[in-house]
């Protein structure tokens, strides 16, 4: 199935959750509402048309321009078709609802996000840092990330 | 914390322990309590530097979480700051150290479908080679250290013997056993040697017996059958919903495999078939059959390799690309190969500059590791080295 026939269903399906598409990019992507990913995530999985089950990857972002991305690459396993979901958050207040009780891969890949972009994932059973100590200061993969001069003790930038 | 009680288990004496209690042979109940142990991060079964948290109930795991990020060096904040987009190739090298070629072409795939480069013929087929040999490089040091996690030193001895021959024929073509910088954005570094088409037959003619031979010294081994079957069972569904994917996902029975199933490169032409578990032995999805899986993918990795020797087309080995890399403003793509732990996937945004303005490496890896506690609760202790090694894991892919 194709990226347009999927815009069509979702939007006959989830009006207002479904903010905006870029149908011309190399590979199409559905921007969605950050509050309703957890439906939409639902509605994706279980419905016997579409069946994505299979949660490839879960990508925060910094646009640089105020602006925090989360994007999903969903595929299905079965019908062998793939979709990009895409949220944008607000910098300075980046909630967005988790998918890890659709797919419970998203539970690492979010702790990622937020260990690195300090995105914040509602209704995620374990957030916490995954990859760097859980006392680290900063999100490293902010545009504007400073290094911390000194971690207990020892100097970080060499 | 969750509780999870899922077996229980008698011992030859007249004891019966369950999670919680000992019942003995007269009858009375002794209550038991729960502990805490780690293991790792140096631990020689954890292949690296991994560190589980156990919370066990005498030899049973009640709970497990994994800790990692102890060899995380920041591979995607260094993608941001390179010069151009060439320079990621080595850091990608360094992510799954066991198999540096696949992990080098998934991201040159993906710069090359934001330029949309057709690379020739003959650098599609040399690719296909590499990769293969990789991969048998690879699974060999996953079943040897397998073999040593489950107590058998011996196989591992005669894996290294043979992954010493492949290593040779990258040394030949590229001048590195390891980490190779070896396929470049719209071609590859060198051209094959004159020797490399002989001495590769060669090495398929040679180890195709050497399969069978480990098979009959570890993967039939009654030790081996009795530590391995039935053991860390993972299910479809729950593979499926954790995203696992690799052998690991076709031991469990489900049969996808990204070389077919989201084709890239020239796959289609060799007659291959992924291998997914079939229980001969054991259940479907646990570790024996994960094992398996991988001794028998390396028979069909044989089998392309043989077939791309045999067809390989002459011609130049570098495409034409452009003096600067430089993809247009907001180009982004996911782009995902399978490599020998599983679908490796490279999210990589533009923003018009020569340096990648995101670069997300989706490592199959982390993925695979994050169903762990999934499938160790309820199991013993002992188990866990063979349930975790059996995943094969690569620890510079885990924390990247």
């Amino acid at each position: 199935m194709t990226t347009e026939e999927l815009l069509t269903i979702l939007q006959g399906t989830f009006t207002d959750a479904i903010v905006g598409s870029k149908l011309s990019a190399l590979q199409p992507w559905i921007q969605i509402a950050p509050n309703r990913t957890k439906e939409i995530g639902i509605f994706l999985r279980d419905e016997p048309s579409l069946q994505f089950n299979y949660l490839s990857c879960l990508s925060g972002v910094d646009y640089g321009n105020g602006m925090f991305g989360v994007v999903y690459h969903v595929n299905s396993t079965v019908l062998k078709h793939s979709i990009v979901l895409k949220v944008l958050i607000p910098r300075d207040n980046p909630h967005v609802q988790s998918v890890s009780a659709v797919w419970r891969t998203a539970d690492w890949h979010e702790r990622e996000a937020y260990d690195m972009f300090g995105i914040i994932f509602d209704e995620h059973p374990d957030l916490r840092r995954i990859l760097l100590p859980d006392d680290w200061d900063g999100y490293p993969l902010r545009k504007d990330y400073q290094v911390q001069e000194f971690y207990h003790g020892i100097k970080v930038p060499y | 914390m969750k509780k999870v009680i899922q077996q229980s288990v008698t011992l030859p004496t007249d004891y019966t322990v369950t999670p919680g209690s000992i019942t003995t042979s007269t009858g009375k109940t002794l209550r038991t309590e729960e502990m805490i142990i780690n293991m790792g991060p140096q631990h020689p079964s954890t292949h690296g530097v991994l560190r589980l948290e156990l919370v066990v109930d005498g030899e049973i795991i009640v709970d497990c979480i994994p800790h990692i990020g102890y060899l995380h060096r920041c591979f995607e904040k260094h993608c941001e700051h390179m010069t151009n987009y060439q320079q990621v190739i080595p850091y990608a090298d360094r992510m799954d150290y066991c198999s540096a070629i696949t992990n080098e072409w998934g991201y040159v795939l993906a710069v090359e479908k934001m330029l949309g480069i057709q690379v020739p013929e003959r650098v599609e087929y040399i690719r296909v080679i590499m990769a293969e040999l990789q991969r048998i490089a690879s699974h060999l040091i996953a079943v040897g250290t397998y073999g040593i996690d489950a107590g058998a030193f011996t196989p591992f001895l005669y894996c290294f013997i043979d992954r010493e021959k492949i290593l040779d024929l990258f040394e030949i073509t590229c001048g590195a056993r390891l980490l190779y910088n070896y396929i470049w954005i719209g071609g590859v570094s060198h051209d094959l040697p004159p020797q490399f088409i002989d001495q590769a037959k060669e090495f398929c003619a040679y180890f195709r017996p050497r399969i069978k031979m480990l098979n009959e010294l570890l993967t039939y081994n009654e030790i081996f059958v009795k530590r391995t079957a039935n053991v860390g069972i993972l299910p479809k569904d729950v593979a499926l919903n954790y995203a696992v994917s690799g052998p690991q996902l076709r031991a469990s029975g489900v049969n996808w495999d990204l070389r077919r199933d989201d084709p890239y490169s020239v796959y289609h032409k060799f007659a291959w078939e992924p291998q997914i578990g079939k229980g001969e032995v054991g259940t479907v999805g646990d570790c024996w059959n994960r094992h398996m899986v991988r001794m028998r993918e390396m028979e069909q990795s044989l089998n392309i390799i043989e077939q791309a020797l045999a067809s390989l087309p002459p011609g130049d080995v570098h495409a034409a690309i452009p003096k600067r890399i430089r993809p247009e403003k907001d180009v982004e793509v996911y782009v995902r190969t399978e490599t020998p732990r599983g679908e490796l996937g490279f999210y990589v945004i533009s923003d018009g500059s020569t340096s990648p303005f995101r670069v997300k490496a989706r490592g199959p890896a982390f993925v695979n590791l994050s169903v762990l506690p999934e499938i160790v609760r309820g199991a013993m202790l002992a188990d866990l080295v063979l349930i975790a090694g059996s995943i094969d894991i690569v620890l510079g892919e885990v924390d990247r």
